[in-house]
Order: structure tokens, then sequence, then C-alpha cells
């Protein structure tokens, strides 16, 4: 747990100051769009706000760099609201801000710190527990320059989120710069219905994945070839080679009726000598079988 | 023996009788399926007056449709439907031959051959600024022996040879602000004269040559009060219009050039004022109308300019355009409507006091009031005129009247259909009345014997003729009461017009109609509009004794916060039960899964400010909804803003709006689109009704997928704002095109992926677990179409069927949204060759017959393409196991096979809508398409696995039975005389 203690003290440092960011600078391509940051440890800090708290947070605080595909530090705050009370700070998120040499500019290396809850908070989140109501948290639209357009709103029953701590999970869903939504919840299921549990520890452990967007897959695109060896595209389903009894089933299903039945005949035939049944003349063409052995036995 | 070989005959019938059918064969059109066509509202009709054709009368409609109508039957002859954005502006006939019309905001004019409607030119006129559209075709004015046409659009008049569509000359007005109102032709004259206002105080008059289009005279004449809306002409140099205020009259003449103006205060003619006047344009020589709010007044000009009102009215009046019926005379009809009848006057111009003809006809209540009037004369077998008028009323339909006779009627209302929801029809009792359907013995016995005739091929041309005009006619399809399959239903639509009308499925045939009186313009509401139909009440334990009823909302005007209107109208008698007029909006409508003691649905109504109504207002469903209140969520879309929001209700309404069933909403989630790079074109939800049948799928090396079956996904396509415009307008690299799924109860974004290159419009259609859509790919210029499925991983390690029958797993544990969700998607793209206008999906009762897609192509016509071939899991190579499961080698393309077309021959004109209701077999599903046209079919994707066809013959099986019967009897006594001989000997 230490470890995780320097890290938040490392960057609450880093994004109190901003201070450039000499130490760790990461040149890593983005090849996976996810980042995790897992932020458990509570923070014994005084529970007394960072400096940047009013609803239009943090301007980024950011290092321009003059040439391109330059990184540079941003933060904007996460809100949150108890029922339908008004937003109050909750957390900042502070990740690196990376500009491509196209233009676009894309964040990585999320990391988020959450404000633990004061007693008025955990007063009113218990609350929430109890009349099995809505905790709301909300994000700008546009992280360089908030709130962007409007913010971005999710909610979650409260009951969803207390385990052992208060678990949480953030989607952020990124276009470039701007937040398109935020899936919030737990971790893990909410099964219904929903138990009023108090959380054993009042501190957060927050998860977070940063998502963009995907390509689709491309429509597939045959050369002549294959499409030549595909028969034509109306067509469906080559007959496939099946086999000799899936073929014929229904055909050899009565023939092996009528084979069982010339069988018991004839067993029958000798002993009754010559008064067996006599087919009669006109009888349809399945007769034929039988009486192949039936007048043989007949003649002698 | 005789068993045996009995039993192998029977085998033998039973796999010939075995024939798979794959499409339509030619005898079967018109069984299950029937086709209408119709035209839409007409709104300007010409009668062809020459002497072989005088029985026929071109129509221009709403719908964007020019046809040439039977006068006799109402027949259509021909007809071109222009398509949506090539809206007609004028129709007329030329030449006696010639239909000529204006349409594209006077861009395009087209000449028709009257007989067959073959196109005989299109030339494209083009001008300087965007003005109104005038079409004029003088009769004797000939350039060098050609009849020319009289063009007035985009600010240039254009005079054209109906030969062959060549421009002879033109003239360009391009005044800043000159707005031409009228051009006038005075007959047997070279002139034109153009009249319009300029910078809506001056009135401008210019005087051209009609040979060559030089400009004679040029004058304007200011006047101070200003002009408002129209001018019409009264003479052919004299035009009456209205000042500013719209409470003087202006009698305008320009004779020899000389504009003059006199006034005439509107008070000075009616001694009471009714507010500010509109000018009711008609061609009538020397008389007009005026209209004060819900007063016509019909005024003479007399020769010295003088006017004088000769009728005022209250009803409301509609006034034909001018016959000219001897040398000289104009004839003109007026039609109003008091109560059960309409009256029809036909005067002469110069003549108000007389009546050439006076007709009262007794009109449906339900066709409203009298919108327009044609008329046209013929001569009477005593050599004296007489008069037909074509009649256009409120609710769209179109009459020929005719010697005090409605001649024929056109449900034209059927074209412009907003809605369309179905009803179960009466179930079978001894009170209610079964149309003589039942065959006595005989004649069912001759009917089979006909049919196994056919069979046999033993049958006549005539005996052919008769099985299928009995097949065709088959009374049993149009009866009024339920029938164990669930085929028969009654349509119920909404058309534009605020009429609702109930179609059988059997036929087609109109059940009942009822022009809401909700939906009617009133004092209190100018432009109502009709939205949407609902089901309100399916009444299933009662189903005896109660009625059926729907919900009509509608809306007073086209702004957001218009105040709403509901009917109630019983679907069985067409009667409204109750109607209210709202005091909020309505922005949406939630139809609630819940329903009453009564078994009316719960419908909560959310208006503009974002308040939730319920209605039933009922203490019971109060009561009901109270209950739920915390499971009820629902999601707004705000495409021009970008914003897709999640709602949830709170509590009841605060504040002023204190209402018992007003419920305040509460913000929950919100999805904000960057604007400058994501434009919403498309949602699509799940329809509400859909059953499904089984959550597991089966693959192919026997592993179990569950489908993420959720009625709370929203499937959202945004385009790149620069690729919102028309097709081919960006280039690929500026265009892009995202597929969301989204969860409306958290706006948990679930998929979301992006098609580089690709462009609107959007089109899809959400079943069960996939989506489908169809967009354009710029990069390989073709159409394409996608397809999302979504599976639930949460539940896939419900495989170990030990764990399902200790019951150790989580399959009937309740569903939380709040869990984070375990979901995988897989996708696909294919090549489509068609552009499409709308896609559905058929629909059964239980969800087991296997499903296709409905693609309403750009041809209007319907195309069902099996789902499996929109499967992601097509492989180029499928394995043995992959291909027993049904899974179709993987194609860059969509197959399109022609007889899969479910329209075969017939085209769904101005196709909009394609409805699918599940009969109560579960192999069939019902069809509906709507556009200009209606067609119905019963569709059987799975082929009818659950039924014998209808044409199934059971005489055969019968005659086969007793034949077999027979033989069997012989040979038993063949047999036993054969064996007493052989033991005699």
């Amino acid at each position: 747990m230490k470890w995780v203690k320097v890290i938040v003290s490392f960057i609450l440092t880093l994004s109190f100051l901003s201070f450039p960011s000499c130490a760790f600078q990461s040149d890593e391509l983005l090849v996976d769009d996810e980042e995790f940051g897992l932020e458990g440890a509570p923070q014994h800090r005084s529970p007394e706000p960072i400096p940047t708290r009013s609803p239009p947070v943090t301007s980024p605080t950011r290092k321009r760099h003059s040439d391109l595909d330059s990184d540079s530090k941003i933060q904007f705050s996460l809100d949150h609201a108890f029922g339908d009370s008004d937003f109050s700070p909750a957390g900042t998120f502070s990740a690196r801000l990376k500009t491509w040499s196209h233009g676009g500019q894309t964040l990585t290396k999320l990391r988020f710190s959450r404000n633990s809850f004061s007693d008025v908070e955990k007063e009113k989140f218990k609350n929430l527990l109890e009349s099995d109501d809505f905790y709301r948290i909300r994000l700008p639209s546009n992280v360089l320059s908030p709130p962007g357009r409007d913010f971005i709103i999710s909610s979650v029953k409260a009951r969803c989120l207390p385990r052992e701590s208060l678990d949480e999970h953030f989607v952020i869903h990124m276009e470039g710069v701007n937040v398109l939504a935020v899936n919030y919840g737990s971790p893990g299921s909410c099964p219904y219905p929903r138990n009023l549990k108090l959380p054993a520890k009042w501190s957060f452990s927050s998860h977070t994945v940063l998502k963009n967007r995907e390509q689709a897959p491309r429509a597939p695109v045959f050369t002549e070839e294959i499409l030549g060896g595909e028969n034509a595209e109306g067509e469906v389903l080559q007959p496939a080679e099946r086999s000799f009894w899936a073929k014929y089933w229904m055909y050899l299903i009565p023939l092996g009726l009528i084979v069982m039945n010339a069988i018991t005949q004839a067993m029958n035939m000798p002993e009754e000598q010559a008064t067996g049944l006599v087919p009669a003349q006109g009888q349809p063409s399945a007769g034929a079988v039988q009486r192949g052995p039936s007048s043989a036995v007949r003649r002698r | 023996m005789a068993i045996r070989s009995f039993l192998i005959l029977f085998i033998l019938f039973f796999f010939s009788s075995l024939n798979p059918i794959l499409s339509l064969y030619e005898d079967q059109v018109g069984l299950v399926d029937w086709h209408q066509q119709y035209l839409g509202k007409v709104k300007q009709a010409v009668f062809h007056t020459h002497k072989t054709g005088r029985k026929r009368v071109v129509v221009s409609t709403e719908e964007n449709v020019v046809a040439l109508l039977d006068l006799r039957q109402g027949e259509i002859f021909w007809r071109h439907v222009l398509g949506s954005n090539d809206v007609i502006d004028g129709i007329d006939i030329a030449l006696g031959k010639y239909v000529i019309t204006l349409s594209s905001g006077g861009s395009i004019l087209r000449a028709w051959n009257l007989p067959d409607g073959q196109m005989v030119w299109e030339s494209s006129l083009r001008g300087p600024k965007h003005s109104k559209s005038l079409l004029l075709v003088p009769t004797n004015l000939k350039i060098e022996k050609d009849n020319i046409v009289i063009i007035f659009s985009n600010g240039r008049l254009n005079a054209v040879s109906c030969i062959d569509g060549e421009v002879l000359w033109e003239k360009d007005f391009e005044g800043e602000s000159l707005e031409v109102q009228q051009v006038i032709q005075p007959p047997g004259s070279n002139l034109i004269y153009v009249v319009g206002f300029a910078s809506s105080s001056l009135f401008e008059m210019y005087q051209i040559n009609a040979l060559n289009g030089e400009l004679l005279k040029h004058e304007s004449a200011a006047f101070s009060g200003g002009f408002l809306g129209e001018v019409s002409p009264v003479f052919s140099e004299t035009v009456v219009a209205l000042d500013s205020t719209g409470l003087i009259l202006l009698t305008v003449s320009f004779q020899n050039g000389m504009i003059s103006f006199q006034q005439t205060p509107i008070s000075n003619l009616v001694k009471d004022s009714f507010g500010p006047a509109k000018i009711i344009p008609s061609s009538v020589t020397g008389i007009f109308a005026i209209k004060m709010n819900a007063v016509t007044i019909v005024i003479r000009v007399t020769d010295e300019n003088k006017l004088e009102v000769v009728e005022k009215t209250n009803h409301e009046t509609s006034i034909s355009d001018a016959l000219p019926v001897s040398e000289g005379q104009q004839a003109f009809a007026l039609v109003q409507r008091a109560g059960p009848e309409i009256h029809l006057r036909v005067k002469l111009a110069h003549n108000w006091d007389d009546n050439l003809l006076k007709e009262s006809v007794k009109m449906d209540q339900h066709r409203g009031l009298v919108h327009k009037i044609y008329i046209n004369n013929y001569i009477r077998t005593d050599k004296s005129y007489g008069f037909r008028a074509l009649i256009v009323m409120e609710d769209h339909s179109l009459l020929l009247l005719q010697q005090g006779e409605i001649v024929w009627s056109r449900e034209d209302g059927l074209a412009s259909i907003i809605d369309v929801t179905t009803s179960e029809l009466p179930v079978e009792r001894d009170g209610v009345s079964v149309a003589k359907v039942e065959h006595n013995l005989f004649e069912w016995l001759k009917g089979h014997m006909l049919k196994l005739k056919g069979t046999l091929m033993l049958a006549s041309p005539q005996d052919i003729a008769a099985i299928q005009s009995m097949r065709l006619k088959n009374s049993e399809k149009s009866k009024m009461t339920r029938d164990h399959n669930g085929f028969r239903k009654l349509l119920i639509v909404l058309t534009r017009a605020g009429k609702l009308f109930a179609l059988h499925t059997g036929d087609g045939h109109i059940v009942w109609s009822y022009l809401l009186q909700s939906l009617q313009k009133s004092k209190v509401c100018q432009h109502p509009i009709g939205l949407n139909l609902y089901k309100w009440q399916v009444p299933h334990h009662h189903a005896m004794d109660e009625n059926p009823s729907v919900l009509v909302i509608g809306k007073c005007g086209p702004s957001s916060d218009a105040p709403g209107a509901l009917s109630f109208v019983d679907t069985y008698t067409g009667k409204e039960l109750s109607s209210l007029s709202l005091v909020h909006s309505v922005a949406q409508v939630i139809p609630l899964p819940y329903t009453d003691s009564t078994e009316q649905r719960l419908h909560l109504l959310i208006d503009a400010d974002k308040h939730a109504h319920l209605y039933p207002k009922t203490p019971e469903a109060i009561s009901i909804f109270e209950r739920e209140l915390s499971n009820i969520y629902w999601y707004s879309v705000e495409d021009d803003n970008g914003i897709i929001k999640g709602h949830a209700l709170r509590g009841k309404c605060t504040g002023e709006v204190a209402d018992e069933v007003c419920f305040d909403t509460r913000e929950l989630w919100s999805i904000v689109f960057p604007s400058e790079s994501e434009k919403i074109i498309a949602t699509v939800t799940r329809k509400l009704n859909e059953v499904v049948h089984t959550q597991a799928k089966v693959i192919a090396d026997q592993e179990v997928m569950y489908k993420y079956i959720s009625r709370n996904l929203l499937f959202v396509a945004t385009v790149a704002l620069k690729g919102s415009g028309e097709i081919g307008s960006v280039t690929p690299e500026e265009s892009w095109l995202v597929a969301y799924l989204i969860d409306t109860v958290t706006g948990r974004i679930l998929h979301r992926v992006t098609h580089h290159g690709s462009q609107g419009p959007v089109h899809a259609v959400f079943s069960e677990n996939w989506v489908v859509y169809h967009y354009f790919n710029l990069k390989a210029h073709r159409y394409e179409m996608s397809v999302i499925e979504i599976y639930d991983q949460s539940r896939a390690d419900n495989k170990d069927v030990w764990k399902l029958v200790l019951g150790k797993h989580n399959l009937t544990s309740p569903i939380s949204l709040y869990s984070r969700p375990d979901v995988i998607t897989k996708s696909q793209s294919y090549f489509f060759t068609h552009s499409v206008k709308t896609i559905a999906v058929t629909s059964t009762t239980k969800g087991i017959t296997s499903k296709q897609l409905l693609i309403g192509t750009i041809g209007d016509q319907v195309l069902a393409l099996d789902k499996r071939f929109l499967d992601p899991r097509r492989t180029v190579n499928p394995t043995q196991a992959e291909k027993e499961e049904g899974i179709i080698p993987l194609t860059d393309s969509l197959p399109i096979i022609p007889q899969s077309y479910v329209t075969h021959a017939l085209r769904v004109e101005g196709l909009r809508g394609i409805i699918t209701v599940p009969a109560k077999l579960e192999s069939t599903t019902l069809v509906f398409a709507h556009g200009v046209d209606l067609f119905f079919t019963q569709l059987a994707p799975s082929r009818t696995y659950d039924s014998l066809t209808d044409d199934f013959n059971y005489a055969l099986l019968l005659i086969t039975i007793v034949a077999l019967v027979a033989a069997i009897s012989l040979t038993w006594t063949l047999s036993e005389r054969k064996e007493l001989q052989e033991n005699w000997r």
C-alpha cells in the first residue's frame, strides 16, 4: 500500500504545483486505448478542497511545446450530487494530453484522485442509501475548456456502490478532447432487489477506463477469382455431400418394411404351402416385390 | 397386404404434396395480397375538353402525382409520381393532346402525351432569383405556327414551344424587390401583362409583346398604404388587391399603360367589419371573394370599377375557376356545406342573380367541408348545357357530382397515411352479423370438384377461370369476424387530413371512416396536426362484450409547445368515445406496460417542459403508476443539439401545475456529441411488442451464446457535420459515420464503432439482439449494410447441464441494468446494391420463425431478405458444422433475388413505411406497406410449416381414400374367391 501512497502524493504534488513533467516523460505510443488508474488509498489529508474547486474548474495546466506530437498535462474535475441536490466537487482527473502530428489530440494516462466524503456528505449518502435514490456525477464535455457545451451526467442507484468500501467504475468515452459520455456504476453486478448495506469503509476504490472510438470491420472485398468459386452470389448453400442414408432414408424405410414383410411371408409360406395369400391382379406396383417369391412358391 | 399398399400410396402422395414453394406463382397473385392506388389531395384539376377526350380529367396532387382520370368511373388511366422533392406548381393541357406540368419550384417543365402518359419532352428553366411560379397556356397565341406556353418562374418570363419544349424567348425581371403576382394574357391580343409589387408599396406593370418578349411598356405607381398578399385579376386590365392593413380594397387598373388606384374600405361594403381580410383569388371575370375570419364575401366589380357585395355568408365557400360556355360568357360554380348537404350553384359571370344550376347533394358528414371545386360542362340529351363538378373535400377525397348525385368518389386521403395500428375483429358469435358467407354443401363440393379437375389437368379454360375467380373472391377472407389463424384484422390508419380509416386486411375495403373533430381546423386550433395512434384498450378478458379502442394524439400547430389533443375511438364501430383538448404540449408519448382493470393501457405523455402526464386520469391508474414510479425511465433525443438525455420520474408536480396526474422528472444521464464532429441522423429502438422466443443461441460447436435482450437499447447513428449533406458532397476523408448502442436506463454506451468514409442517410432496424443499418460507403462508392449482434457474456457460463438441473444458474435471477454489463458484439458489413427508403423486419406471435428484413427499395418495391444473409458469423469457408447450422458462405454483397420481392410485379408508389403485424399462426406475418399506394400481403419467412395451404385439395384426399377403400374391398373379395377356387382344386 505504501507505494500507492507514494504515487498518489506524487501525482497530487504534480497537479498542484503544475510541476513540469521532467521526472517521467512517457513516450509510449497509444496502442491500446484503455488506461487503468486505480486509486484506492484513502487520503488522510484534510477534507478541505483542492485549490481548483468552482464548477468551471481547472483551467488546464498545460505546457505548450512548439513542436508537434507534444504532451501536456491536463486536469478536469468530477462533481457529484446526492439525489436532487446541487453538484459539488468530488475529485479530479488528471491526464496527459497528446497532440498528434495530424492535429488530433487524445488523452492518455488518466489518473483519478477522489476526495473522501466529509461527514456531511456521509450523512447525505446514508440518506440516499436509505431511500434507494440516485447518486449522480458529472464531467465537463470538453476537457480543454470546461464545461464545454454541457455537462455529461451519469447516475447510479446509491445502493449499487457499497461493498467493502465504496466501489466505483468509470468508463469515459472520449472523442478527441471531448467527453462523449461517462458510464458510472459499480464494477461488478448490482443484484435486484437492492438491499440496504452500509459500506465498511467510507473510502472509494475507483476504477477508470478511457475509451476511444473503434474502427468498424470493413466489408469483405472479394477478388473475381474467389467470387467465381463461390458460384454466384445469389446461390444459397451449395448442396453438401450427404450420406447415402441421409439422402434416401424416405425410400429406404418403406423398402425395409416391404422386405421385412416379404421375409415373414416367405417364412410362413412353406408351412402353409399352397394356402398362402395369392395376390390379386391389378394390385398397385408396390405389391410386385412380394409377388415374385410367392408365385415361385406356388409353382413348386 | 392391401393395407401395406395403401400405406405406400399414402407415403408417395404425401411426399409429392411437399413441393417447396420459394415464391409466388402467377395464379396466387391477389389471393392474400391486395394493392390500392391513390393520388393524394388534388390541388389542381383540368378537364380535357377536346371532343374525343371529354370523359377525362387531369389532376395534380399534394403528393406530387399527376394523373389522368376517367370521368365516368374515377379510374386512373395513367399516373406519374414525381417524388417528394419535385413539387408540382401547375398543370394545364396544351394543343389538346399534351399535359404540361411545371414542377420543382418552376424549374422543370414537362409535357406528357395525354392518352397514354408517355413523356414527350422536358425542359429545364433557370432564372436569376427565387420567385413565384406561374404557368399560363394561352388558347390561340402562336409564334410562327407554334403554340406557346408562358411560364414565369425564378424571376424570368419564358415562352416555350408546345411542340418540343424549346425556349423561344426569355425576359428577366431582376428588380431587387420585385415580387411578380400575376401574369395576364388578355384573350385575343398579343400582349402579356406582368404585374407585381416592388418594395411593398410600389405597383409595377410590365407590358410585353408575346411574340418576341420585347418590353413594350413599364409603369409603376406608388401606393402609400402598401400591399398585402395576393392579387386577383378581375378584368384583363384590372386587378384587385388589399392594402397592408387588410381593411381597404384596391382596384388597380392599368388600361393603356396608365395605372390608377381606386380605394374602397371594406367597412363601406359590409356594415360590421370582422378584422383583416384575405383575398381568395379567382379567375372569373368581374367577380372575386374575400374572407374575413369565418365570413366569406363575394364581390362584383362593375364596369366603372365600382365594387358591390353580392353575397355574404358564414359558410365556408369555394369558388371554381371560370369556365367559358358560349361566346364571351363565363360560368363558375360556388359550393357550400350546410349540415348534411352541400349546395352547388353554377352562375354566369355577368349575371349574378340567376343560377344556371342549383343542386343539393347529400354528403357523408365524415367528409367535412368542401375545399375545392372544378367544373366542366357537357351537352344534355335535350341540347341544353349540363354541368358536372369535381370537388375535393376536407378529408382529401375526390368526388364527381352530376345531376345532384355523387357519381363516384375516391378516398385519396389514404395516400397520406401518418400512422398505422391494428385491431382485432369481433369474436364470432350469434349476435354478430356474419356476411352471407356460408355455402351450402353442394356449392362446396362443386368448388372442390372444380379444383380437382384443375389438379388433374382436366379443366377447360372456362373452368380454370372459374377456379381463379373463386379463389380470389373467397368470401371467407373478408368476413367481419376473427378467424382462427388471425389473418383477418382491422388496419386502423390515421391520415394527414385527420381522418381515421379502418381497412379490412382480407381485401382492403374500408370498414368505417371517421373525421376526427379534434384534428379539424377550428377557432382555437388553426393548424391541427395528427401525430400518432396507440392501442388504448385491447380487451382480452372481456373480448365478448367490450370493444377495443385506439388513442389518437394530435397537436395544434407545428411548434413544440403547441397544446395537444386526444381522441379515443372505438375500433369496431368507428365512433369517437371521447376527446380531450389538453392544456399541455405533447413532446413524447410512452405507452406503459401496465393496464388497469378495464384493460386500458396506461400512457405517459411528456410535455415540452419535461413534465410527465399520466392517462387515463383515474385514481386506479394513478395507484398502479405510483407503485411502478421508481422503475420508469425514459430518454429524449435532441437531434439539432446533439444531446441524448435520460430521465426518471421524481414525484407529483410541484408549483403552479398542481395536477393529480402530473409528475416531475429529473435528468439521470446525458450524452453530448461534439457538435463539430458528430450529428445525430438516426435513432432506432426495438418494437415494444416484439416477442423473443429464446434467449440462447446454439452455435455450431454445441456452444451456447446468450442474446443480450433488453427493451432499453437504443441505436444511434451520427455522421460528421460536413458529411450530413447529400451523398458525394464530401470526400471520404472528411466523412465518417459512428454507430452506437446505448442503454437508455443508465446511459451506458455498450458499443461504439466508426465507419470511416461513410455517409448517411442511415436506415436502420432493431430486433431481438441485433441491429441492421444501411448507409453509403464513399470509398467503395456503394451502399453498405452492417449488422451488429450483441451477446450477454455474464450468462455465458450457464452451459453445464448439471448446473441447470440442480438450479445453480443465474438464468432466472432478475437482471438489473445497474450491474456492469459484460457484453460482446459481433458485426459485419456487406455491400448492397439498392438505396433504401425504409427497412422493417417480420414479426411473428411467438418469435420462433426466422426473420426476414423487408427493404423498401428506391423503386418502391418491398424486398424480403433473409436475416441469415446478414449474419456476422458468415465466413468464407464455413465448416461442416456451421453449414448445418445454416451459415451461408461469406460474400461481399447481399444477393437480390428477383423472386423475393414481396410486392411481386406491383409498385407501392411513394413508399413511406412498412408495418408488420404477427398473425395468430406462428409461421405467418402480415405486412402492410403504405405510401401513395397501399399494399398488404401475408408472408411466411420459413414457409407455412404449421398449416396446410388454402388451396389444399381436400376433395382429392377424400377421393383417394374412397378409391383405396374400394380397391381394398375389391381385392379382398377377389382374393377370397381365388382362395376358395384353389381350395376346391
